[in-house]
């Protein structure tokens, strides 16, 4: 069996770098979502691996960012369900969904500007936090030691994205490379079992592109998340993703390893456009 | 010293403390404005009705007595109960609470990401229907309401003063102890949304809906967490007025003695809002004292709202408030 139809196997497979990849941790079915009358999305299915970096391609209007919506629940799809971790999982409100630990970040970054880096990423950890609001409020004993903890792991996201130097900055003053690494630093903060990423590379410059790929890498090598991104710089997307799911016009086109993908027709001529006689 | 400065001194210390009263409302005004972008028409109510419930059951009240007698043909008026201040107090608190997860579930819960002057509109609905409701509830007499706070001239203000410049200020005790309460107050509202999840959780709301929900704050309990401290607040601020003026019905219109202090201060900050009422109280009693005789006297009514003008043409934004700047 060579790799390419390995990655089809439902149990995983491993990787050409030798990396393993689990079943599914999220699984997509048949989902269709509707704006009034407009279709964004046509019965859609595809999973998503434990330990996988999928990627989500497709020409502008394809449909990429409703179907990242429809995971982290901004949408809810009127046909279809969806699966995580082995669980048909009810509609639900976007803040449940990252309760259940799914962390994303925004194409045109949602950060909270008037907030210091350091209280943003903060913010990531609220899912964690377990103390309730009269602890809080009196701000004693555990509600003290928990924040401390807390505290711990997010200055192991600051040193891991390496932006110590710009801990106590509001956010509102950095520049936009920047902020993208903050948002996902943010996301990452809360240790999620699936990390969204919109375009994490939209609008950078080649240097911030090659940083953001390698936090990408080291984010899935160090602490084994499942990554689901979805990019328009295709040699990026090549390069990172172990599967892509391509996506035109609400449908999907194709679905399969980064080589196999370069070379389906129907990709080609979504990307490059068709002659038509 | 000549008398007219020592006057003055005592006038502007009377105003400080006048003040202080006006800032606790504007408090109230602030947390919500921040925390979901609307203008809380109903904070007065908002205090009005948390006096009218304390008085009601510390003195043991039977609410809507006058309902229940007209149907029934009862004759009641009290329990026979007569609770401590401290017990009224934390009971009324909970009525607010009570009425904060009712004003979420009744209201905003519906009007999620309409325009705020449709969420103004609906304040100023919940204000007139609160006012009813406590009218109904527990009477429209005016009430007087002691919680066991000290009150009449302070002796030691007085005597130290005497000592000083010959001449002893009269300063109300109630209006130390406002001062005190307020300071307290705005100190722990501080720390609360600097130092702990929640305060994080309400800030990032205040900031960013789409972010928010994104970190798994749920902004539904955001609001009723809000609009549960904004209730709180606004019990503060009806002990401290009800017991300086009694509980009256015209206590629901120092709610628009706030607005000047919310221009002044700017409607998004804490400490502004504090500020804002000093000035404002401050300002209107040395206008009143030293302009009041040449223009025939009560400045007092409107002196706050030319000022509250005045600034508006050359802050906008106010002294503490965040400086809008839309990005074409």
């Amino acid at each position: 069996m060579n790799l390419q139809d390995s990655q089809m196997n439902p149990e995983g497979y491993t990787t050409a770098d030798g990396r393993r990849i689990g079943g599914a941790l999220m699984e997509m079915k048949n989902i269709t979502l509707r704006f009034g009358g407009v279709k964004a999305i046509t019965d859609i299915s595809f999973d998503i691996r434990e330990g996988e970096i999928r990627a989500i391609i497709g020409p502008n209007g394809a449909g990429k960012s409703s179907m990242l919506n429809v995971i982290s629940g901004f949408y809810v799809p009127q046909e279809g369900e969806v699966w995580f971790r082995g669980q048909r999982r009810a509609p639900m409100k976007p803040y449940e969904v990252a309760q259940q630990g799914i962390a994303r970040t925004f194409q045109n970054i949602a950060l909270f500007e008037g907030m210091s880096v350091l209280d943003n990423i903060m913010t990531g950890r609220l899912t964690q936090m377990k103390t309730g609001l009269l602890e809080q409020a009196i701000w004693w004993g555990r509600a003290q030691k928990e924040e401390t903890a807390h505290r711990e792991k997010v200055e192991k996201v600051i040193d891991f994205l390496e932006i110590q130097h710009i801990r106590k900055t509001p956010v509102g003053r950095l520049p936009y490379g920047l902020k993208k690494r903050v948002e996902l630093a943010r996301a990452l903060a809360a240790e999620p079992k699936l990390l969204l990423l919109d375009e994490p590379m939209a609008g950078m410059n080649v240097e911030e592109k090659e940083d953001m790929c390698r936090f990408i890498l080291d984010v899935n090598d160090e602490f084994g998340t499942t990554i689901c991104l979805i990019e328009h710089d295709m040699g990026v997307v090549m390069d990172l993703s172990d599967r892509v799911v391509v996506m035109d016009y609400g449908k999907k086109i194709g679905d399969g390893p980064p080589d196999e993908v370069r070379n389906n027709q129907a990709v080609i001529n979504a990307y490059l456009g068709v002659a038509h006689a | 010293m000549p008398d007219q400065l020592i006057y003055a001194m005592e006038v502007s210390l009377n105003g400080l403390m006048a003040g202080v009263m006006y800032a606790l409302v504007a408090l109230g005004f602030v947390l919500i404005f921040k925390a979901s972008g609307i203008f809380n028409y109903a904070q007065g109510v908002l205090a009005l009705f948390a006096a009218l419930t304390l008085v009601g059951l510390q003195n043991g009240q039977v609410p809507f007595a006058h309902v229940i007698n007209a149907i029934f043909g009862t004759d009641l008026h009290h329990f026979g109960w007569q609770l401590p201040g401290l017990v009224a107090i934390a009971l009324t608190a909970l009525v607010m609470v009570g009425l904060a997860i009712l004003i979420e579930r009744l209201i905003l819960k519906h009007l999620v990401n309409q325009e705020p002057i449709i969420l103004f509109m609906a304040t100023i609905g919940l204000a007139y229907f609160l006012e009813g409701l406590g009218d109904v509830m527990w009477g429209a007499d005016i009430k007087t309401l002691d919680v066991g706070l000290p009150q009449g001239i302070s002796e030691t203000i007085d005597e130290v003063t005497f000592n000083l410049f010959g001449y002893g200020f009269f300063i109300d005790r109630l209006d130390i102890v406002a001062t005190v309460v307020a300071a307290l107050l705005v100190a722990s509202l501080t720390a609360f949304s600097q130092y702990t999840k929640y305060g994080r959780a309400l800030r990032a709301v205040a900031d960013d809906h789409q972010a928010a929900l994104s970190v798994g704050i749920s902004l539904r309990f955001v609001w009723v967490l809000v609009w549960s401290i904004a209730g709180f607040v606004a019990l503060v601020a009806g002990i401290m007025w009800g017991s300086k003026s009694g509980v009256q019905f015209s206590l629901s219109l120092i709610a628009l003695k706030a607005l000047p202090v919310l221009m002044l201060g700017g409607f998004t900050s804490i400490p502004g809002a504090i500020v804002g009422g000093l000035i404002i109280g401050m300002g209107e009693k040395l206008f009143e004292f030293f302009a009041g005789p040449l223009i025939g006297g009560a400045t007092e009514n409107w002196f706050a709202y030319v000022l509250a003008l005045v600034f508006l043409v050359f802050r906008p934004q106010g002294l503490f408030g965040e400086r809008i700047i839309e990005r074409v």
